[in-house]
């Protein structure tokens, strides 16, 4: 019986081998022993972030990361596969090895970079964080005007946990509306049933574009939690990891540098500024250092997909359906939180 | 009983045929009192409900144009997305140029399933057709051929998606499994110790974890206790869960049916000196399988319809796609129009099967038709 065959190897297959679960070698040997980087995506889809688009091509701020680190890896940014992950199963996901790389908008935390669930998160790529969006005619401009308020939440979450924490800490009182679905929560909000709706900022977002009037409505600047976001890769790949963080940071130290898609070029056949030269491979050897295919790398991710800023407004600026501010994710010399380390 | 009700049922029926529709309506919706009250607040409340429904999703609604034309009309449904997506949810994640091999695929799965309907044609040829149609359904898809490219580059299914891979999942599963079935149905009655408790174990241990969990087991923890370096693909994966977890639903309804049937049956097949795989094929099971028909079908539409439960591991079928189509930024707010499309396509799919059920149950039953 071919079934009871079958049945009987991945029993000893569980037996066997379940101690002995380990991955053979580095990720970066693999991934380019196989020719392409798997990069997990949040399935069924996040707006703005990874969707795929009518035609089933995947688009997005976490696609155009995955892109950019995989022309760091083969200096070609469709050597990518989008594997869909759901949040129950990214971590096993990665942690099998079926994807190389998250890039789905998860938190880094302590026990998610540790040894509780061994990953390692490079960089951060998106300031998220808990935020409060009220009606514009309530003239609030500050969270800590909202004494007394009633304020939409989610049940169960840890966004209800940081809103009582919040009104506590600030000797303020509020009448929680508790609502488990996320378009019934945004329907009571918009049906005027309470003062405040609150959800992680990129969020927040979104549901205002779904909102009867969204010009009608403001995110107050407060922000009530931390959830630094950046893709996550297994422990243990030190030359991965130093690659995926240096491809961030080469996004940022661009926009900083005001190197764009458009003047990339140009700049560095004309820069003589040393820290420039050294970004896009016109002298030092960066390119070698972290790994990349090419000592050219960071052109061709700035030619390719652009500066952090140009990716950022492509998909979730201001001129997007998500409609998000820069605020903290600008660069730091434009009163952000992005901060590379030098190229040197 | 059958006999004893015949001659009563025909008069009433004939008699419903020449009276007039207005008697007719009087019998049956005003009959007595109560039955005049029913009718009446059903009536209201189709009042009530029927002119916002049809509003929304027929007058109102807008068939064709862009998300900024339906948002700005405010009222009614807006099946211009699924205009939009409507390719999408059927191949979902598919390469957009290769999109021809999907659709040439579902075109001979639906030529094969329109044969199939007709009972003049079952036969061996049948069965062979289906194996080689379903080795080159399989070629399509994938494109290459024991690593021979024959239509094209290949596709690894981890890009298949949409209904193409919901029917991919339901079809292939419950195909596998009835044969599994019938076996481990089989088995559990055999007076073998050995395999007796190995079926009623598989059957058991199955069914007594939800399917999720199963999916959950082949997809994210069978890959950790895999040797290094032997991965298997992850729809092949699921596939291979959902057709255990079928075959141990169905194996239930054989036996139910193989329990149904009288001792006489199986003695005067013994008695004809008939050897145990002779006595099985030609005498119980096809009483058995065509007794349980409405339990096999009741089984089939639910595990058809459990398919949806492949989201956990990220696979897109169906439903995944059309709610990914719900996140692409041009086309946010028509959740709606979403939803409801999917469960009409899921409605004609599971009523089709129930609706040729009944044929099959009666044009296999001639002993019981009046």
């Amino acid at each position: 019986m071919k079934f009871a065959t079958i049945f009987a190897a991945s029993a000893a297959a569980f037996f066997v081998f379940a101690p002995a679960a380990v991955l053979a070698g580095p990720a970066l040997d693999a991934i380019k022993q196989r020719g392409t980087l798997r990069c997990g995506v949040q399935g069924p889809g996040n707006p703005g972030f990874g969707v795929p688009d009518t035609q089933g091509r995947w688009s997005g701020f976490n696609v155009d990361i995955c892109r950019a680190v995989a022309i760091s890896i083969f200096n070609d940014p469709s050597k990518v596969e989008f594997v869909p992950v759901t949040t129950q199963s990214r971590f096993p996901a990665l942690a099998s090895g079926e994807v190389d790389m998250l890039s789905n908008n998860t938190t880094w935390t302590l026990t998610r970079d540790t040894n509780v669930n061994r990953f390692n998160f490079p960089a951060i790529v998106f300031y998220d964080g808990q935020a409060m969006m009220v009606p514009r005619r309530l003239n609030v401009t500050s969270a800590r005007g909202l004494n007394g308020a009633t304020v939409c939440v989610q049940p169960g979450t840890t966004t209800e946990l940081n809103l009582a924490d919040y009104f506590r800490q600030h000797n303020m009182t509020f009448r929680p509306v508790v609502v488990a679905d996320l378009d019934e929560l945004r329907r009571t909000y918009d049906a005027g049933r309470c003062d405040v709706y609150t959800n992680d900022f990129a969020a927040l977002a979104a549901q205002r574009t779904l909102l009867t009037n969204p010009r009608d409505h403001v995110i107050l600047p407060e922000r009530v939690s931390k959830e630094p976001l950046g893709p996550a890769i297994r422990q243990g790949d030190e030359e991965l990891s130093n690659l995926v963080a240096w491809t961030v940071f080469a996004l940022i130290d661009a926009e900083e540098m005001g190197i764009t898609s458009a003047n990339v070029d140009q700049i560095a056949a004309s820069s003589t500024n040393p820290v420039v030269r050294r970004l896009l491979g016109a002298e030092g050897n960066m390119g070698e250092s972290i790994g990349a295919a090419n000592a050219l790398y960071a052109r061709t991710i700035i030619k390719t997909v652009g500066n952090y800023g140009e990716i950022f407004e492509r998909h979730i600026g201001t001129n997007t359906p998500l409609g998000l501010e820069r605020g903290q994710n600008n660069v730091w010399t434009k009163g952000g939180l992005l901060y590379a380390p030098p190229a040197r | 009983m059958a006999d004893l009700a015949a001659p009563i049922a025909a008069p009433v029926a004939a008699r419903a045929t020449f009276a007039s529709v207005a008697t007719a309506l009087r019998v049956r919706y005003f009959g007595t009192p109560l039955n005049a009250v029913i009718t009446l607040v059903c009536l209201y409340v189709l009042y009530k409900m029927l002119p916002p429904i049809l509003g929304w999703a027929v007058f109102d609604a807008h068939w064709t144009g862009t998300a900024a034309q339906c948002r700005e009309a405010r009222s009614g449904a807006c099946w211009a997305f699924i205009d939009e997506k409507f390719w999408f949810a059927v191949f979902g994640l598919y390469p957009y140029e290769l999109r021809w091999r999907p659709a040439t695929m579902l075109s001979l799965f639906s030529v094969m399933v329109g044969l199939s309907l007709f009972r003049r044609l079952w036969s061996k040829q049948l069965i062979y057709g289906w194996l080689a149609a379903s080795v080159l359904m399989f070629v399509l898809m994938d494109g290459t051929f024991f690593g021979v490219e024959i239509f094209g580059t290949q596709v690894p299914t981890r890009l298949w998606g949409g209904l193409t891979v919901t029917v991919f999942i339901a079809v292939f599963g419950l195909a596998t499994g009835y044969p599994v079935a019938i076996l481990l149905a089989l088995g559990r009655r055999s007076h073998m110790p050995v395999v007796k408790w190995f079926c009623v174990a598989v059957i058991e241990c199955v069914r007594g974890v939800p399917l999720v969990t199963i999916i959950f087991m082949a997809a994210i923890m069978l890959p950790l206790f895999l040797p290094a370096g032997m991965t298997i693909d992850r729809l092949f994966r699921i596939q291979f869960a959902y057709t255990i977890f079928s075959a141990a639903y169905l194996a239930e309804v054989v036996r139910g049916g193989l329990q149904g049937l009288g001792r006489g049956q199986y003695e005067a097949a013994e008695s004809l000196g008939l050897n145990y795989a002779q006595k099985m094929r030609l005498i119980v099971l096809p009483q058995a399988l065509k007794m349980t028909i409405p339990a096999q079908v009741n089984t089939f539409i639910g595990l058809f319809k459990d398919t949806t439960l492949v989201v956990i591991v990220g696979i897109f079928d169906f439903f995944t796609t059309l709610r990914a189509a719900l996140g692409d930024p041009n086309w946010m707010g028509f959740p709606n129009e979403a939803y409801v499309f999917a469960a009409l396509t899921y409605f004609i799919l599971c009523f089709g099967m129930s609706k040729y059920s009944q044929r099959l149950e009666r044009d296999l039953s001639p002993e019981t038709r009046r």
